[in-house]
């Protein structure tokens, strides 16, 4: 029964998506008021009836009703309760379920958080998210309803796939899909705009916090989900460039350069159709990446169980949203030209050419991801495209970024004159090479690689530095409490992201240069010794999980005699799906993590352990943690809620078109 | 509307129409750079006669099937029939290559196996397989620990090469053949190699 | 180890000085008891780190998407072996994926070799940095003589500029110049 309810209300749930589509955009082109208003309770509705049927679902986890055929597929009276919640999202139905959700929960809080509004604008931007939700909530009831039932219901379900048994597992999907949906809020957003013809400053100021908080979620989804590759895979690799993995960056890395350019729109009422092309852009990237999870279109070890019919429906899907909204965009960007003029030396100029990086970048990441599939259609050969070549084509895409990135806050908007700027921080640039090529030949790793990413780490941390120590300075004669307290938080939210920038490639450089590890094969009583760490073996006893039976060793880690750690590494046998799992133990240290893995037993009572000395590796998820919390201090910055008082006036600026 | 505002949308478009074809294929299937090559030399004991051996060379001058096959393979098991009516309309001799027949089994650690006794359990357990099965093979070789299944670049079991009188490849199907598999394509396939002479 | 190599090369003080003496100085390794000593999986641990190197670049054809380092599929660590032995042996990495690529295609490289075929691949990223750098000269050419031309005011543009100043028809100036419209 209650499945059944689930169900019945993802259609109500639909309905109103069609009614949340068509009433305001009706209203907002007729100019009728009581129309316009039906957006904000058809989207709250919406969204009362998608997490209701989430909540069905979830209780049919909960209770293990295996007559659900997904909850069958994706769950057993042996799992644990946690996993058997987030067993809900852990395939292709429930997370489409969850992506629904997600995107209504964002509908809910535009209703919520912008009232100030026009009420023509906000009507559109209803209609457009209307018309995304009308999209997927129909793809899942035609091709992927997740309340099918199995008739006769099963004895016992299948379980949860044992790779998404896992902490990370648990909020990297939500907050991924809160990152990837949020674009739509940006996307609507800009569509609105091209649809009323309002592409002004108001508009690009309406947009940041939205943009930025999707930004923040899909930084943290990206960073929980490479530390669950980390730990989870068993060899501690961090990033691989699968596809789905590109899927979730190059949204990101677009993203990152719609936040620049919503800047510049807003102070400088410049790039107005670059920022609507960005926008359009971003969501358009987060769908394709569904698309690409989905349809088995690509290879990758996370996408979904696919069939040909579902990859037909969002390939129609996605025609008509990015074909539609870029078909707009043709029609009415032309008009957007113009906005303040800047010279060529000018923060406008370094956050253009940052953008057009960062475009091209993610271009690039497209190219790669999707060329196998380009030869292969056009039938000359099937080909592989993994990490040498993403590597060798992103870092020097990079390289500029990252010295722009430094650089550019140093510059004044409009106008500018390079020769004082570049002489201010020119002590920095030097140092930073000195920093680089000195600090390589200390830890005796002389490679172009480790000179470059250490030189760029210490250009962005002195340059930040600098930066800051100049805007201290500012205010001669006030106390450094209120001097502090003077800058904006946007301004401490670009000055956090910036520098876990320089954090984050300290991080990758220097686990790339020193991470060392061997395989040993160990008795009881053994040891070995791994960059100075001494790993003594104590036997294997199995332990009985939940759903899983286990070899559990323990190894003791010491240091010049001063025990460190006990590490339990596991090998696991997941019952259910007779999958074995390795279980990876880690001892996480500010300078370096030690990473244990048990592997096969090879005699009677020898294992093969894998030992891993990973040298700053956490600074990668420091350097994404302090990213994270620089949007969060952006988008929380203040004059964005005193806008709601002054935009009201405005709001009834004109409407070209 | 001016030109260079359609250019997103046509590159979408474009993306889009290799997206829909992308809907056709079958990733997972990768071409041999074999075709047209000759094929690799290999020396293998028989499963008939263990104590003999049979090479490449032998079948020169002959158009021949080498059908990749084990036991522990279930496609082997669906493809196995439309051999076994193929061998009765003795069109062209099929070799067997017995791929990886006891390491390959998941259920088997063979790690801890002497040579000797993985052999015999090898010849064991592909004989009474093709006993319960019927045998379609002018003869089958034992390919133990996969080698030269890999200078085939045999990736999956089953795969089937079909080689021509001067021992080039001529054509590999991969996976099972399925009885329409045999009618539209390796039927045809071989008709044209036999008529090619 | 590192500790050993450290060399001082008067280092311009700067980020990681703490981080990097944690990292370099390291106690002496205690003398190994020989018969407790784990035995290491593969004696000769310098071909090791190749064979690692060089099988994270191949591709394992029956998995869904790893390296023949990662995966454990059969196949996979039949080709791992194959790598060792032929390195071993002596062969050059060149070698060794020549092998590979013979049997199994251009497939099994996550690198993809530079031909006809590739030239967009490799080259794109290149192209459309150059596409957009040029893009961007070209706009912000033309948009500092915008700048300066915009200093030169016409009459009609001061007059209306007065006019706005004065608090005038706010929705003009939302668009100060149609002329910059249709010039883009």
């Amino acid at each position: 029964m209650i499945p059944e309810l689930g169900h019945f209300a993802l259609v109500l749930a639909l309905m109103l998506a069609l009614v949340q589509a068509i009433v305001p955009m009706v209203g907002a082109s007729r100019n009728r008021l009581a129309l316009m208003a039906v957006g904000r309770p058809a989207a709250q509705g919406q969204f009362f009836f998608v997490a209701f049927a989430f909540a069905c679902l979830t209780w049919a986890f909960v209770t293990s009703d295996f007559s659900v055929q997904y909850v069958a597929m994706h769950s057993n009276t042996a799992t644990p309760m946690y996993y058997r919640i987030t067993g809900v999202w852990g395939s292709h139905e429930g997370s489409l379920l969850l992506w629904a959700l997600v995107l209504a929960l964002w509908t809910v809080a535009v209703t919520v958080f912008s009232r100030h509004l026009p009420e023509a604008f906000l009507a559109r931007v209803l209609g457009v998210l209307g018309w995304v939700s009308v999209g997927f909530l129909a793809f899942m009831l035609v091709t992927s309803n997740p309340f099918e039932r199995l008739l006769p219901g099963a004895a016992e379900g299948r379980d949860l796939n044992p790779l998404l048994q896992d902490p990370g597992m648990i909020i990297h999907p939500p907050l991924l899909y809160m990152g990837y949906v949020g674009f739509s809020v940006a996307f609507s957003f800009a569509i609105a705009a091209l649809l009323s013809g309002r592409m002004d400053a108001a508009w690009a100021r309406w947009s940041r916090p939205w943009t930025t908080v999707a930004w923040v979620f899909l930084t943290a989804g990206i960073a929980v989900g490479s530390g669950w590759a980390y730990y989870e895979l068993g060899w501690g690799g961090w990033w691989f460039w699968d596809p789905v993995e590109n899927a979730s960056f190059m949204p990101w890395l677009l993203g990152t350069a719609l936040i620049h350019s919503l800047a510049v729109t807003e102070k400088r009422g410049a790039f107005r159709s670059w920022t609507v092309l960005l926008a359009i852009g971003a969501f358009s990237l987060s769908l394709l990446g569904t698309f690409l999870v989905r349809s088995g279109v690509i290879t990758s070890v996370h996408a979904f169980a696919t069939d040909p019919q579902r990859g037909l429906f969002i390939l129609a899907l996605l025609v008509i949203v990015i074909g539609g909204s870029l078909l707009l965009y043709a029609w009415r960007a032309p008009k957007l030209a113009g906005g303040g003029s800047f010279s060529f030396v000018s923060r406008e100029t370094a956050l253009l050419g940052n953008n057009v990086l960062l475009a091209v970048a993610s271009a690039s990441v497209l190219l790669g991801t999707l060329y196998p599939l380009f030869l292969d259609a056009l039938d000359l050969g099937k080909l592989s495209v993994g990490p040498p070549y993403f590597e060798a084509v992103f870092v020097p895409l990079m390289t500029p970024v990252v010295v722009l990135m430094a650089f550019a806050p140093f510059l004044r908007w409009k106008n500018d004159t390079l020769g004082p700027v570049v002489r201010r921080v020119a002590p920095a640039f030097v140092a930073s090479l000195v920093i680089g090529v000195g600090t390589a030949f200390a830890i005796d790793h002389v490679s172009v690689r480790t000179v470059l990413g250490l030189s760029l780490a210490a250009w962005v941390v002195l340059a930040s530095l600098q930066l800051l120590g100049t805007r201290l300075r500012e205010r001669a004669g006030v106390s450094l409490a209120g001097r502090l307290r003077g800058i904006p938080s946007a301004w401490w939210g670009m000055w956090l992201a910036h520098f876990g920038i320089g954090i984050f490639i300290i991080g990758v450089t220097l686990v790339g240069s020193l991470n060392q590890n061997i395989d040993v094969k160990m008795k009881n009583g053994q040891h070995a010794d791994l960059a100075g760490y001494n790993f003594v073996f104590r036997g294997v006893r199995d332990v009985a999980g939940p759903n899983y039976d286990a070899a559990r060793a323990t190894i003791e880690v010491s240091r010049g005699g001063i025990a460190i750690a006990t590490l339990q590494p596991e090998k696991r046998l997941y019952r259910a799906q007779g999958m074995p799992m390795t279980e990876a133990a880690l001892d996480i240290g500010p300078f370096r993590d030690v990473y244990v893995s048990l592997g096969e037993q090879v005699e009677d009572d020898s294992w093969l352990v894998s030992l891993y000395y990973k040298p700053f590796i956490s600074w990668i998820w420091l350097g994404c943690t302090l990213m994270a919390l620089g949007g969060i201090f952006a988008a929380s910055d203040r004059r964005y809620r005193r806008l709601a008082e002054r935009a009201a006036p405005s709001a009834a600026a004109q409407q070209v078109a | 509307m001016k030109a260079r505002f359609l250019v997103p949308l046509a590159l979408f478009f474009a993306l889009a129409g290799f997206l829909a074809f992308g809907l056709t294929l079958n990733p997972r299937e990768v071409p041999s750079p074999l075709i047209d090559k000759p094929a690799p030399a290999f020396r293998l004991a028989r499963l008939d006669a263990p104590e003999t051996t049979f090479a490449l060379e032998e079948m020169r001058g002959q158009v021949w099937l080498l059908n990749v096959w084990a036991s522990w393979c279930v496609a082997c098991r669906q493809e196995h029939p439309v051999l076994v009516r193929m061998a009765q309309q003795k069109l062209v001799p099929i070799v067997g290559l017995n791929y990886k027949e006891v390491r390959g089994d998941g259920a088997i650690d063979a790690r801890k196996m002497a040579p000797e006794k993985e052999n015999a359990l090898a010849i064991e357990r592909a004989r009474r397989w093709l006993g319960d099965h019927g045998d379609p093979y002018a003869l089958s070789v034992l390919d133990v620990d996969g080698r030269v299944g890999i200078d085939f670049g045999v990736y999956g079991v089953p795969e089937t090469f079909l080689i021509d009188s001067a021992g080039r490849i001529r054509y590999k199907h991969i996976g099972p053949i399925t009885p329409e598999g045999f009618r539209d394509v390796i039927l045809p396939r071989i008709e044209e190699v036999l008529r090619a002479g | 180890m590192q500790a050993d190599r450290f060399r001082s090369r008067g280092l311009a003080a700067g980020i990681g000085a703490a981080a990097l003496l944690a990292l370099t100085w390291l106690p002496p390794l205690q003398a190994a008891d020989a018969p407790d000593r784990a035995p290491a999986v593969v004696a000769n641990q310098a071909l090791e780190a190749e064979v690692q190197e060089l099988s994270h670049k191949l591709r394992c054809l029956v998995c869904q998407n790893q390296s023949i380092a990662e995966s454990n599929a059969p196949l996979a660590v039949d080709l791992r072996d194959q790598v060792r032995e032929q390195l071993a042996a002596g062969r050059s990495k060149e070698d060794v994926v020549d092998y590979l690529v013979a049997r199994y295609g251009d497939f099994v490289l996550y690198e993809p070799p530079l031909k006809a075929t590739t030239l967009l691949l490799w080259g794109g990223p290149a192209a459309l940095l150059i596409g957009g750098a040029g893009w961007l000269g070209f706009r912000l050419r033309r948009r500092s003589v915008e700048a300066v031309s915009a200093t030169h005011l016409s009459a009609a543009e001061r007059e209306r500029a007065r006019s706005l100043l004065a608090g005038g028809d706010t929705a003009a100036a939302e668009r100060p110049s149609s002329s910059q419209e249709s010039r883009s």
